[in-house]
């Protein structure tokens, strides 16, 4: 298991303890946790409405691959810590990670 | 004003299939997109992917699937209205309705069927405090329709995926000045157009704004200036006419929230006896709709869209008695 922080659109913060064996990406993990995020696309990297900024812990995820920094790069609003949720699979790294809610709501 | 049995709002997979469903019922289709061609998500968002559980076709291209149910559907001469959103659907007082687009277009039909998936995808604005006081026809445009608006202005676009890339090369040619704000350092789009752009920009053809976006745009009545921040918060003030934000599409459930029917979390409620909403003559079937145990998948929309044919049938042959036929012992009759 690995601890991590949410924070929604109005600031508010949410501890998650989440499951490291199961394969889920955060995007799968924030639905089931109830945020209104659309993930349109079903987690294939392709249309960036499960936009997040990790606040901290950013440097221990892995490094974007390039379906994932074009969609980022489609976002007028992406900062040098954005990601896009659905392609950060839930890892022992994520221990203590804070991400904020960036994607436009459901 | 086009006249016909079903109106579908929505040409992706589901609403293609449903002309099929329909079309064995004698029932024809019109269906209108908002996007400018079939096929929905698949051919918009990912053309090249390959689908792996549409029952009898494994590994499939979502392009190839949008093709294959049009060769399904053409024995129907299904009729369309591509690049226009619904903006109304109007029941009147016989129970038939007349469904309008943003183009004006009314269609008339005994039955609507609503296969809009997430919605219409609509341009991505970025965050400028009075984009929307410049929008239509006062100089923020989301898309170019007629490049030729474009001649002898000074342009500003913003964006760093295909569609920024390419507009900049073609409208360079056009217009009076041409600025390419973008928020990176390089550009991620297809690699030749890329050098194209850095090329022109080295040889003073366009001006290349890059680690930059923009913050602020003003102007009387019309757009005059836009403010450019680099990546050190410093401001640049930019003379423009037109400002042209390229950020690719995201799905809006737009009007649908406005025509009475019930909505729970941008998904239409529906009877899942045969997907009716809780308007008598208009129907949801697939990702638009929800219902207990709903699974957003292309072959469940094709179920609901089979489901909904049938209690269709009533409102557009109130006067028949329908009896279920296989494709295998009938055929398929052509329109």
């Amino acid at each position: 298991m690995v601890n991590i922080t949410v924070e929604d659109k109005n600031g508010t913060r949410q501890d998650l303890e989440l499951p490291t064996d199961m394969g889920l990406s955060l995007m799968e993990v924030l639905k089931a946790s109830e945020y209104n995020i659309l993930a349109t696309c079903g987690g294939m990297a392709l249309c960036a409405t499960c936009h997040v900024e990790v606040l901290e812990g950013a440097d221990k995820l892995p490094e974007l691959n390039d379906p994932e920094y074009d969609m980022l790069d489609t976002l007028p609003d992406a900062t040098p810590d954005s990601r896009l949720a659905c392609q950060l699979r839930i890892s022992d790294e994520m221990e203590g990670m804070v991400v904020r809610l960036m994607a436009e709501e459901d | 004003m086009k006249e016909t049995d079903i109106c579908i709002i929505g040409a992706g997979p589901v609403g293609l299939f449903a002309v099929f469903e329909a079309g064995l019922l004698k029932m024809r289709c019109h269906l209108i997109d908002a996007l400018p061609q079939v096929g929905g998500q698949l051919s918009e968002i990912y053309p090249q992917k390959p689908i792996y559980d549409i029952p009898g076709s494994p590994g499939v291209l979502a392009q190839d699937h949008v093709n294959n149910l049009l060769t399904q559907i053409e024995p129907f001469s299904p009729t369309y209205s591509l690049g226009e959103r619904v903006e109304a659907v109007e029941k009147l007082e016989d129970g038939s309705f007349i469904t309008t687009t943003n183009e004006g277009t009314k269609v008339a039909s005994k039955v609507v069927v609503i296969a809009g998936g997430l919605g219409s995808f609509e341009p991505r604005k970025p965050a400028i405090q009075n984009l929307e006081d410049f929008e239509n026809g006062k100089g923020v445009t989301y898309m170019v329709k007629d490049p030729e608006m474009f001649r002898d202005k000074d342009i500003i676009l913003a964006g760093g995926g295909d569609s920024a890339l390419d507009w900049t090369i073609h409208l360079a040619e056009i217009a009076k000045s041409l600025t390419l704000v973008h928020r990176n350092e390089t550009f991620r789009g297809a690699p030749d157009s890329a050098e194209q752009v850095f090329n022109m920009a080295n040889e003073g053809k366009i001006n290349l704004v890059l680690k930059s976006n923009i913050v602020k745009i003003g102007g009387n009545a019309t757009l005059e200036e836009v403010n450019i921040a680099d990546h050190n918060k410093e401001e640049t003030v930019h003379k423009a006419d037109y400002l042209i934000p390229l950020f690719g599409l995201s799905p809006k459930l737009g009007p649908i929230a406005n025509w009475g029917l019930n909505v729970d979390k941008n998904a239409i409620q529906v009877d899942t006896f045969d997907y009716s909403t809780n308007v008598p003559g208009i129907f949801a079937i697939g990702d638009i709709n929800t219902y207990p145990g709903k699974l957003k998948l292309i072959l469940c929309g094709f179920h609901e869209a089979a489901l909904m044919a049938q209690s269709a049938f009533k409102y557009v042959y109130p006067e028949q008695k329908l009896s279920f036929k296989y494709t295998t012992v009938n055929g398929v009759q052509a329109f």
